[in-house]
């Protein structure tokens, strides 16, 4: 085992901050990479807290999760930022998180009051494509076109498992029927947002599940307005995500003031060019020039984390037995 | 040293197998033991085990009976850019699964090269979703890797018996009989068995090419477990089972294959004088064509989509290119370390179970491997801080089962024969490897070690679980970019891993065989 000590070595613990007070925040993985939110929200946080703010990114929202169980009550982590409303009654059945003291004015198409966990962003569900592209207008006029689609599995990631709320939403008891009629049209399900993405700009479908606000990255990153996401008459299905702080923390004061500071102009103002999300909170600027040109679905569709977590099994079978055929 | 009838001890192999035993063993209990309520395995748990069944042996399979002939062409065959093929041979093994399977899309799929070509000509294009599908990545991926496999048998028979066989005048039946079938016998069941343990723990490849959830692993019902009901006893459970699939799997590979060598040649060059007709060297180039443009096609496209980028590439990503080198590196020392006195051991006879202790890397499930060394290291130490010496442990762990095909089958060799020379020239120990075992070993520990090296470019794996935002392997900082929609700097970062990882692997490949031809 000398090599692994000789590597230890070499990689060694960085040295701890004796005299700063260290923040650890478990997010996904995405948040903390160079073109996420990390590394900005670091700095802006850092700047007034008079601490380390370490980010430490785990996969996606269900990996982090799953990691917070498996650490239990003495979890290194002070707060979680990245669950969304499919994950928050799991994540308050652990009794792992504690109750938060923020309060803001949200400008989110919902409302929300939840003691233990705080909205940093949000967006819509949908189905991008490219803009010249003549894109059915429901889930029922997909489902009946022959337009091929990239979907997700609901099982190992977020997207896919909004889409199965989503049509759990817009049509309850008659969901099986949209996916029996959906299933010609998926090309295949990949394990992950990327995988899906990545196909559909290669042009192995005609449509990806996707967010509202994707082709705002091509518009503003890229100069790109080929993209294009459609809207649909039944409504869109919303994913909120959230941060709590964990009750075990051994800097509650600190895991406070980020959470506030999360609600705020500075961290707000980060995320739609960086998480590709509306923000919680519209900053004092507003919403980056392009945001405008995205489109604004008429119906909200989102089950309260009670509901979605009890409808979840279900809707999973249901989606098991139609594409499984 | 009375009494001993082997010039090298095999307890320091026996060690090592015991040592990845329990440390995979382990894992797997760390998992279990943190277990709350937990269920059995349900209806779709046994239709997964069914279909990763049904697609590991297909593609283990095709991958095997293809490589023969490929491997036969390239043993019996002369030809300019024939090294740097085979060189090339190594590469769709080694990279990222996301990019392989966006490389074959490109080229296979529905708006790929061949289905654009047989548009043009007015014929419908491919199908590639679907079970077919899924054994086609496979086979692409492993068809490689299996041909390595056989060739580097095929070269290992001694100069002299082809020139007996010639001698002798073998007609193309006998010269099978007499020659190349005991020589596959030995070969063949183990890579099979290799195949089919990668095959076995298959996931994002199996799901996506699938079509949807017909195609369900074991490795996506154990990330469910996981991820989605955070069932830790049905993970560990379904991870027993991926375990006594590929141990079952192995055993029956070791039983069938014989283990009788050729015995000892004067490492002459090697010349053929078998397949000289005109049918046979036609036959042997279309082998040789189609397995090239079937391999080659899908790089050319990473590397299409890739050069335009590489050189505008962030510096954060070059710096992760030097951590992955960094990684590999270490990771490629422990595989040796492991692997060269279990190949020792296997060499003594004490064969069967160091073998299978040496799959079980690959065939427990990463994510169990991963999530277990995580609950245990965190007893220790701050599982951040070890991120980086965790994944190449865990990388060398998994490229062991690699490694021991290639270095088993030649340390029994020289074991056989040069071992009552060097004990009668009381000749053992650390002198007998310096002299003898390593330096006749040379070619297949390069390749092995440029196997290692290149698999661990290539591997997302652990770091995932215990990634740290300040370090970063290049496959995570290719994972992030498409994660955060930059598709052309991930495509470009995904040919600089493919251009570092073919030229780490080149390094030790040739590094190894110097004086051999290959």
């Amino acid at each position: 085992m000398k090599h692994l000590v000789f590597a230890a070595g070499i990689f060694g613990a960085t040295a701890a901050f004796a005299d700063t007070p260290e923040l650890t925040v478990y997010t996904y993985d995405s948040f903390v990479s160079d073109w996420g939110p990390g590394p900005q929200v670091e700095e802006a946080f850092e700047a007034q807290c008079n601490c380390d703010l370490k980010l430490v990114g785990i996969e996606d929202g269900a990996a982090l999760l799953a990691r917070i169980k498996l650490e239990g009550p003495n979890s290194d982590a002070d707060v979680v930022l990245g669950l969304d409303t499919n994950l928050v009654t799991a994540a308050k059945e652990t009794g792992l998180f504690a109750e938060h003291s923020v309060s803001a004015d949200y400008d989110l198409p919902i409302d929300w009051a939840d003691p233990v966990f705080v909205p940093y962003d949000w967006g819509y569900f949908a189905f991008v494509h490219q803009a010249d592209m003549a894109a059915p207008d429901s889930l029922q006029a997909l489902a009946e076109s022959d337009a091929k689609i990239l979907i997700q599995d609901p099982r190992s990631s977020t997207p896919g498992l909004g889409l199965l709320m989503w049509v759990k939403a817009a049509y309850g008891d008659e969901a099986p029927a949209i996916w029996d009629a959906l299933a010609d049209n998926i090309v295949t399900v990949t394990k992950g947002w990327s995988e899906a993405y990545g196909l559909f700009l290669e042009g192995e479908a005609d449509m990806v599940l996707s967010y509202t606000t994707s082709p705002a990255y091509h518009l503003i990153a890229e100069e790109d307005d080929s993209k294009a996401a459609a809207a649909f008459s039944e409504g869109h299905y919303m994913q909120v995500e959230v941060a709590g702080k964990l009750a075990g923390s051994d800097q509650p004061d600190l895991a406070d003031q980020f959470l506030a500071f999360m609600v705020d102009d500075a961290f707000q103002s980060i995320i739609p060019t960086t998480n590709w999300m509306y923000p919680a909170v519209t900053p004092e600027g507003g919403l980056p020039d392009g945001f405008d040109t995205l489109v604004t679905p008429e119906t909200s569709l989102l089950f309260s984390p009670e509901e979605a977590a009890a409808l979840r099994d279900a809707a999973l079978s249901e989606w098991l037995d139609a594409l499984s055929q | 040293m009375a009494g001993r009838t082997q010039p090298v001890s095999a307890w320091p192999g026996i060690g090592a197998a015991v040592f990845l035993a329990v440390l995979i063993l382990g894992t797997l209990f760390a998992v279990a033991l943190r277990a709350e309520a937990g269920s059995g395995l349900g209806k779709a748990d046994w239709a997964a085990i069914r279909f990763t069944l049904l697609q590991a042996t297909l593609s283990a399979l095709i991958s095997v009976v293809l490589g023969i002939p490929v491997a036969r062409a390239l043993a019996r065959r002369r030809f300019a850019g024939r090294r740097a093929l085979i060189a090339l041979l190594g590469v769709p093994f080694i990279l990222p699964v996301l990019i392989a399977v966006l490389g074959l899309l490109e080229v296979f799929g529905r708006a790929g090269w061949v289905s654009t070509v047989l548009e043009t000509a007015g014929l419908p294009s491919l199908r590639i979703y679907g079970l077919h599908g899924v054994v086609l990545a496979h086979v692409f991926l492993n068809l490689p890797l299996a041909t390595r496999l056989i060739l580097q048998a095929w070269q290992e028979i001694p100069a002299e018996r082809f020139r007996l066989a010639a001698q002798l005048n073998c007609d193309g039946r006998a010269f099978f009989w007499l020659i190349e079938w005991p020589m596959l016998r030995r070969i063949v069941p183990g890579a099979f068995a290799v195949v089919f343990a990668i095959c076995l723990t298959s996931f994002a490849v199996a799901l996506t090419l699938g079509g949807g959830p017909k195609a369900t692993t074991i490795e996506l019902a154990i990330y469910q477990a996981f991820r989605f009901d955070f069932d830790l006893g049905r993970a560990a459970l379904l991870s027993g089972v991926q375990l006594v699939l590929t141990v079952v799997a192995a055993l029956v590979a070791l039983w069938l294959s014989s283990s009788t060598g050729f015995g000892a040649g004067l490492d002459r060059a090697i010349r053929r004088w078998d397949g000289q007709t005109a049918a046979i060297k036609w036959l042997d180039s279309i082998w040789i064509a189609a397995a090239a443009l079937f391999l080659i096609l899908p790089l050319a496209a990473i590397f299409v989509s890739g050069a335009p980028g590489l050189f505008g590439l962030p510096a954060s990503v070059w710096s992760a290119a030097l951590t992955s080198i960094l990684v590999a590196t270490i990771s490629t020392l422990l595989m040796l370390a492991f692997a060269l006195p279990m190949a020792f051991a296997v060499a003594h006879g004490k064969g069967q179970a160091v073998e299978v202790a040496g799959l079980l890397g690959l065939a427990a499930s990463p994510l169990v491997i991963g999530t277990g060394l995580f609950i245990i290291v965190r007893q220790f130490a701050d599982p951040f801080s070890l991120a980086l010496p965790v994944t190449a442990l865990v990388n060398a762990i998994m490229a062991l089962p690699f490694a021991l095909r290639i270095l088993v089958p030649s340390a029994s060799d020289v074991v056989q024969r040069y071992g009552k020379l060097g004990l009668s020239l009381n000749m053992t120990g650390i002198a007998f490897l310096r002299l003898v075992l390593l330096p006749r070993m040379r070619a297949q520990i390069g390749f092995a070690a440029g196997l290692a090296m290149a698999l661990s470019m290539g591997d997302l794996g652990v770091i995932t679980l215990f990634a740290d935002p300040d370090i970063a392997t290049l496959p995570l900082k290719i994972y992030r970019l498409m994660g955060a929609y930059r598709l052309d700097d991930a495509a470009a970062a995904a040919l600089l891993l493919l251009v570092l990882s073919i030229g780490l692997f080149w390094l030790l490949d040739r590094g190894g065989r110097r004086h051999a031809e290959a």
